[in-house]
């Protein structure tokens, strides 16, 4: 069986052209749905305006990197609050692990980038290059000036579109208006330019040209997503029990021997991967569905029921083949693999919203200089100094009374002001020092160490917020 | 060994077989090749265009494009002095005392002294600015020659006993070995002990009283209080510079004191200076 002696394989294989024929159908439809959706809030969001007050950005959605902020609407997040981008990232992932558990790759299949722009790019292929057939006959035509016009108005418009996505980007970290306008008269900052350059670079080769192979050969997620589905996992799949034999039926004898899958090959003619899904599941498969529609359609012209090819789980495969009927799809979904996920996914989401409300608009940092760790001071007395932070999350300027307890051992001073009020301005972190004194012979003065907690009051709101920390005497 | 696998009749497998799963023999894509060899090529063009090959024990090929990273921070510190300029020239001939009353000189002055500090200063006084034995502490509020924003500007200016200065602060500690008894010195460590909270012998320290009112109040006061016109230390306090040990106080009698701190008026800038101070000013000792 061998052929390596005689042949040996080939090591490089050129990509094979996929010209993907246009479909009708519920999936098709509800895949056009999600693309304008998802095209729609990446291009519009950074548009939208949403006032936060005089001193802050109009910016609905803005990662503000200068100021390192990040605004979301009514949230805005600081860089001490990453765990909420961590947690939404955590969710996100869960999220994903939930979604693949449950019905397979519909992330790839419905929602990935990559997925939606080459659709995109497929449309504008079929707009201007027409569908499969006259698209097969192009390509293999000679490069004449009917070729050269076609391919350069595809290839301008793909551009455009990458230009529009690659800008789409940059508008989430600055004033979107502004940039804009920046950008036309081109005093926009240099890496502005970068960015859209490169995303547009990335755009145009990725959902022009590279398509499948970015699915099947770059990306992580579909090796991941192996260990994420089962066969209680609902995907898309083949009923070879009753498609095979599959052949073209004729008014012959043999006719009813055949299965249902009369071997039309539209199936194969509008993946977009290029697969046969009647070869069973396989890697490159992005469980789009299409071929769904595409099999659909042509059950309901040769009068047999639909759902030759369908979403279905690989149990039920062996079940309708022994002619019972498949098992209900909630009890598919609802098993314990998607009841963990969905249990962690709320879990981390309700602690973000909790967190999201607990926050307190005033919050502070204390450093505690360890070098020295105390100083005697001429009368003998020890002090401490600790770096505060206070941040004001807040749209006017505070003030702050800071205060240490317990009371009555300590004498504190703030560095610069005499009654221990600073004032911190308006969405700003103030940085002061505090000292913090016990007595010659104290108790603290002569012990190792002493727990403080150390106040910071907001003279306006009256909010109090506290740090726990420790002083150090002598005794150590 | 390689055999056809029954779904995939037209890919070879590579004959590997693990729990009879079989790895097929999939060709690489061609684009993937093609990466490749841009990589080489980008390789090449990094070799050329930027420092690499070290030619001989002289250098290195310094590229086409003649890239330095060292010219980058150059150029770089340039872009901050250039933007620093205005406050800089400003910070150098401003009144001491507006400095820290002035939000922009007062930050500027705070971070660019903070910098001083650590390459100049922290050698001898530490990096949290404490001190060690022998070298003041900068963060009590115990100063020899003063802590107002001038007392340190002149200090960290002209320095103290720094002989190449003649604007130096100067003044001496003598030696008493050579004009005191054994048994004066051993009583008027006892006296300077318990004038300072120590636990002290009450009849040598009233006996080293009068050796202290004769030969030491000159320069420490009466009161012991120190002077800060000569830079003499306060007695009575709870900090010593060199230990308020028995063994210590009887060296320091013995054998004298002269600490010396350089000074720094021509190897700072007079902006330096200013920062520096403020810096020191601010740590928590300042007058």
């Amino acid at each position: 069986m061998t052929n390596s002696a005689e042949e040996p394989p080939k090591l490089y294989a050129a990509q094979e052209p996929i010209f993907p024929r246009r479909v009708y159908g519920f999936f098709r439809s509800l895949k056009w749905s999600l693309m304008i959706v998802t095209l729609g809030i990446y291009y519009i969001t950074p548009w939208i305006r949403w006032d936060r007050g005089p001193n802050l950005p109009d910016q609905a959605v803005l990662i503000d990197l200068s100021t390192r902020r990040f605004f979301f609407f009514w949230i805005e997040i600081w860089p001490q609050e990453f765990y909420f981008v961590a947690g939404l990232l955590i969710m996100a992932g869960l999220g994903l692990f939930l979604f693949t558990s449950a019905l397979g790759r519909v992330w790839c299949g419905y929602a990935c980038p990559q997925t939606v722009w080459t659709d995109l790019f497929v449309t504008v292929e079929r707009w201007i290059e027409g569908d499969r057939n006259a698209r097969v006959r192009l390509y293999k035509a000679k490069w004449d000036a009917h070729k050269i016009r076609l391919r350069l108005t595809k290839w301008f418009v793909w551009l455009l579109i990458s230009v529009a996505t690659g800008g789409a980007w940059v508008f989430y970290f600055a004033d979107a208006p502004t940039l804009l306008q920046q950008l036309v008269h081109g005093s926009a900052p240099y890496i502005a330019y970068v960015f859209i350059l490169s995303l547009t670079g990335t755009t145009f080769l990725f959902g022009g040209f590279a398509r499948e192979q970015i699915c099947i050969y770059m990306c992580p997620w579909p090796r991941i997503q192996a260990a994420m589905m089962d066969e209680d996992t609902i995907t898309v799949a083949y009923r070879a029990w009753r498609g095979e034999p599959r052949g073209k039926h004729r008014k012959s004898a043999d006719a009813d021997k055949l299965g249902d899958c009369i071997d039309c090959n539209a199936c194969v003619n509008v993946c977009p991967m290029g697969i046969d899904i009647r070869d069973g599941q396989q890697l490159a498969c992005i469980t789009c569905a299409l071929c769904i529609d595409a099999c659909d359609g042509m059950m309901a012209k040769v009068g047999k029921p639909r759902g030759l090819i369908d979403y279905m789980a690989l149990t039920d495969e062996a079940r309708e083949r022994s002619g019972k009927p498949p098992k209900p799809v909630w009890k598919h979904i609802l098993r314990l693999r998607t009841i963990i996920y969905t249990v962690l996914w709320a879990g981390v989401g309700a602690f973000l919203i909790a967190a999201l409300f607990l926050r307190s608009n005033i919050d502070f940092n204390v450093s505690p200089v360890r070098n020295p760790v105390y100083v005697t001071l001429s009368d003998g007395s020890i002090r401490n100094t600790f770096n505060l932070r206070i941040h004001n999350k807040q749209g006017q300027a505070h003030r702050f009374m800071i205060s240490v307890t317990p009371k009555g051992i300590f004498g504190t001073t703030v560095q610069g002001q005499k009654d221990g009020m600073v004032t911190v301005p308006a969405d700003e972190t103030g940085s002061h020092k505090l000292f913090v004194t016990a007595f010659r012979n104290s108790p603290a003065a002569k012990a190792g160490l002493t727990d403080i907690r150390i106040w910071v009051e907001d003279m306006e709101t009256k909010d109090r917020v506290y740090k726990d920390t420790v002083f150090n005497g002598k005794g150590r | 060994m390689s055999k056809k696998d029954d779904k995939h009749p037209e890919v070879p497998t590579t004959g590997h077989s693990w729990d009879g799963i079989e790895e097929l023999d999939n060709p690489l894509p061609r684009w993937w090749l093609w990466t490749f060899y841009a990589c080489i090529a980008f390789a090449i063009y990094l070799f050329i265009w930027y420092p690499s090959w070290p030619i001989s024990t002289k250098g290195a090929w310094a590229g086409l494009g003649h890239y330095s990273s060292r010219a980058d921070v150059a150029k770089e510190i340039k872009k901050y002095n250039d933007a620093n300029a205005a406050v800089d020239k400003r910070l150098a001939s401003a009144d001491l005392n507006a400095i820290e009353k002035d939000p922009e000189l007062n930050s500027y002055a705070m971070n660019g002294g903070a910098a001083v500090f650590r390459t100049w200063c922290a050698q001898c006084h530490g990096a949290g600015a404490n001190g060690a034995k022998g070298f003041p502490s900068l963060i009590d509020d115990d100063w020899l020659w003063g802590g107002t924003i001038q007392d340190i500007h002149q200090t960290v200016s002209h320095g103290i006993r720094y002989a190449a200065d003649p604007d130096t602060r100067d003044s001496e500690m003598p030696a008493w070995g050579d004009q005191l008894s054994k048994a004066e010195i051993a009583n008027v460590v006892q006296y300077v002990l318990s004038i300072s909270g120590g636990q002290a012998d009450k009849a040598a320290a009233k006996a080293g009283a009068t050796v202290f009112a004769d030969n030491c109040a000159a320069c420490h006061g009466e009161d012991a209080k120190g002077g800060r016109d000569f830079g003499a230390p306060n007695l009575t306090d709870a900090i010593w510079l060199y230990g308020g040990d028995v063994k210590t106080i009887t060296k320091t009698v013995t054998y004298g004191r002269k600490g010396v701190m350089p000074a720094w008026s021509g190897r700072l800038s007079e902006s330096q200076i200013r920062q520096v101070a403020t810096y020191i000013h601010q740590q928590g000792g300042g007058e």
